[in-house]
């Protein structure tokens, strides 16, 4: 019960009205972030980012956390009534949610949605406030081979797991570390790959890149995709909520399973994408009607969005416990992490308990204040699209600028800002996968880093990465996963 | 029960026809992508071996985990490209219409001058001018609702950085007209 008096001490730390004020804030400003158009939860948190820079820690991560809860449940909001996904882990959302919409009972799929991404939340959130602290003193006992082990499975996962193409999930991630790299190196204090441009020695800064990777191109195809929308207006009764609650135990195995499969592929990398299309199709299959699938059944908005948001937050397992981010809202977290002056990893637990338990308590209170909030502002929100898109683009940038900007208080940042924007824009339209080259980015140098130290303690000797058990299944594993579309092939002729 | 009949219906003023030229295929951006990527490859490639990609008796170098991830990105763009080569005969479809390319150069050649207007003129400045003119020119608002809207955000933003969160912007030769 240790973590019990933990998490009332991290509500101790929250409860101060300066703190309140701010996660009020940053939960209007999610869901707002989560309405509009071209922009959801990365981006909105990259580009509201620099308001936290002079705040304390603390505060910083708790607005910045309640900005993603925000857009997360505002993602709902435009999903169902206007068809148009925020994120792609919404998708599975309108396929039940808009048919909802069109027979009249809009206000039964969002208090559907609202109150299965609480409760898939809520599951996730459990499971960091009692996994987390284990799996943080566990890897206390981390050296450099094992870090490196993480990481390198983390990047294997990735590839070996990702449902892009292979060879463009290796690019994005091959010129991610590549990016991560410019500049001061570390360990030798020697400038690499800078060739005497001044402005590159400080490195390019992972914020700068996701500001660019996510706003600006969002901000592109946009605009390119002609933007045009039709859709209902709602607004939610009392009545309706407490009928949508009342049903809510039938569907006690669709919320469980959903949770279970988010909160496996939100700490394992597989993502928030996935699990609410697991979560939909599972809760299809296992149906005893299932043609009623995608003409507006209640829990066909019930199971992808406990998934998709059981997932969302247990991404931020390992970014804590392990320095790891398990999602790409999760990695600009950790970005942020280190503008704060905070080291990720496994010693925040230890050195920032107010920091850690402060985080988790706002994960609670941020999803109760969270749900009341859109449960009664909903139309205050779906009228906000009403705004011409041409007033929001040009604030959209100014907004990306101002962040990008402040990082580093460098013009050349701008600049790089747009350049990124116009990459993130190509790589999108051929698919290569934007998440790999911010995780990669953001990882790199750590990554790195503990691969040098690790050899300098082994004197060069790569069996190091096999010098104990424990190194060496995770380097096994990270192998394995790394080469599983070959060997799950191989797996599948020998049984023919 | 909700008054879900409502309807919001956002038009675009500004909506062109659908049927446009493509300007390009997929396949060809595809590829033009990968060659630029190979060319990256070598060049960081050359540069982290003229870095040093040996060991010495602190480990390896500093050229050594770059280089052999330029490798890595130079094998997977040769693959890429031997893919679209090899794999013919798939629909090629348009990486963007004409009409597309017109509305996405509508909105990046305004961002790039705003860029560079926040270079000279500081960044309150050039978004009050970026606001407006995006406003007033591409969404064919009116002229003073563009005009106010742009003022009020501009100004809006200067408060909440610059006084509430102290966090400083370029501000260019304006800063000097209010002696400061």
């Amino acid at each position: 019960m240790e973590a019990f008096g933990l998490l009332l001490y991290g509500f101790g730390v929250l409860l101060t009205w300066k703190v309140l004020a701010l996660m009020l804030v940053g939960l209007v400003l999610g869901i707002f972030v989560g309405v509009l158009p071209g922009l959801g939860g990365p981006n909105g948190v990259a580009i509201l980012l620099p308001l936290t820079f002079t705040m304390d820690p603390t505060s910083a991560i708790v607005m910045l956390s309640c900005i993603y809860w925000g857009a997360l449940f505002g993602g709902a909001i435009t999903s169902i009534l206007f068809n148009i996904p925020g994120e792609a882990w919404s998708v599975a959302t309108t396929f039940d949610g808009y048919p909802m919409a069109q027979q009249g009972k809009a206000a039964e799929a969002l208090t559907a949605a609202f109150t299965s991404s609480f409760i898939g939340s809520l599951v996730a959130v459990l499971l960091i406030t009692f996994l987390a602290p284990g799996i943080a003193s566990f890897a206390l006992r981390f050296g450099p081979p094992e870090f490196f082990a993480v990481y390198l499975l983390t990047f294997c996962s990735f590839v070996g797991l990702g449902r892009e193409e292979k060879h463009k999930t290796l690019i994005s991630m091959a010129l991610g570390l590549l990016l991560a790299g410019v500049g001061m190196d570390t360990v030798s204090a020697q400038l690499r790959m800078t060739f005497g441009w001044s402005e590159l020695y400080r490195g390019i800064n992972f914020l700068v890149a996701v500001i660019g990777l996510f706003g600006i191109s969002e901000i592109l195809l946009t605009m390119e995709e002609r933007l045009a929308l039709r859709g209902h207006a709602a607004s939610i009764s009392l009545r309706v909520v407490l009928r949508v609650w009342m049903d809510l135990p039938r569907y006690w195995v669709t919320l469980i399973r959903s949770s279970v499969i988010g909160c496996w592929l939100g700490i394992t990398p597989g993502g928030a994408i996935a699990a609410s299309f697991m979560g939909y199709n599972l809760a299809k299959r296992f149906s005893d009607d299932k043609d009623s699938f995608g003409k507006g059944r209640i829990e066909g908005v019930f199971a992808p969005e406990t998934a998709a948001h059981a997932s969302g937050t247990s991404a931020l397992l390992p970014m804590l416990a392990l320095g790891i981010p398990g999602s790409g809202t999760a990695a600009i977290l950790l970005g942020g992490l280190m503008v704060w002056g905070l080291n990720p990893g496994p010693l925040l637990f230890v050195e920032h308990k107010d920091f850690v338990w402060g985080l988790i308590a706002s994960m609670y209170l941020g999803n109760v204040v969270g749900l009341m909030l859109v449960l009664t502002t909903v139309p205050v929100f779906a009228s906000v699209l009403r705004v011409p898109f041409a007033a929001i683009a040009p604030m959209i940038v100014v907004s990306c600028a101002i962040g990008a900007f402040a990082i580093q208080n460098a013009m050349f940042d701008i600049w790089l800002m747009l350049g990124f924007g116009v990459l993130g824009y190509v790589f999108k339209k051929i698919s290569i996968p934007l998440a790999p080259l911010t995780l990669a980015m953001v990882l790199g140098s750590r990554a790195e880093d503990n691969f040098r130290l690790s050899m300098i303690g082994a004197n060069g000797d790569l069996r190091v990465f096999w010098s104990n058990g424990l190194v060496g299944s995770i380097t096994t594993l990270a192998l394995v996963l790394l080469f599983w579309p070959a060997i799950s092939r191989a797996i599948a002729l020998v049984r023919k | 029960m909700a008054r879900s009949d409502e309807e919001i219906v956002v038009g675009d003023p500004a909506a062109p026809p659908v049927e446009s030229a493509p300007v390009a295929s997929t396949r060809s951006v595809e590829l033009a992508v990968y060659l630029c990527l190979l060319g990256l490859a070598a060049l960081l490639a050359f540069d982290n071996w003229r870095t040093g990609i040996g060991w010495e008796s602190t480990g390896p170098k500093a050229g050594y985990f770059p280089f052999y991830l330029s490798l890595i990105l130079a094998a997977a763009s040769l693959f890429g490209i031997a893919k679209e080569l090899v794999v013919r005969g798939r629909g090629s479809e348009a990486f963007v219409t004409r009409d597309q390319l017109g509305r996405v150069l509508q909105v990046l050649a305004p961002t790039i001058a705003f860029c560079a207007l926040t270079q000279f003129l500081g960044l309150y400045v050039a978004s009050f001018l970026l606001i407006a003119g995006f406003m007033g020119y591409v969404g064919r608002i009116a002229w003073w609702k563009s005009i106010a809207t742009a003022f009020v955000f501009s100004a809006l933003m200067f408060v909440t950085f610059e006084i509430a969160f102290d966090v400083i912007m370029p501000k260019g030769p304006v800063e000097a007209l209010f002696g400061r």
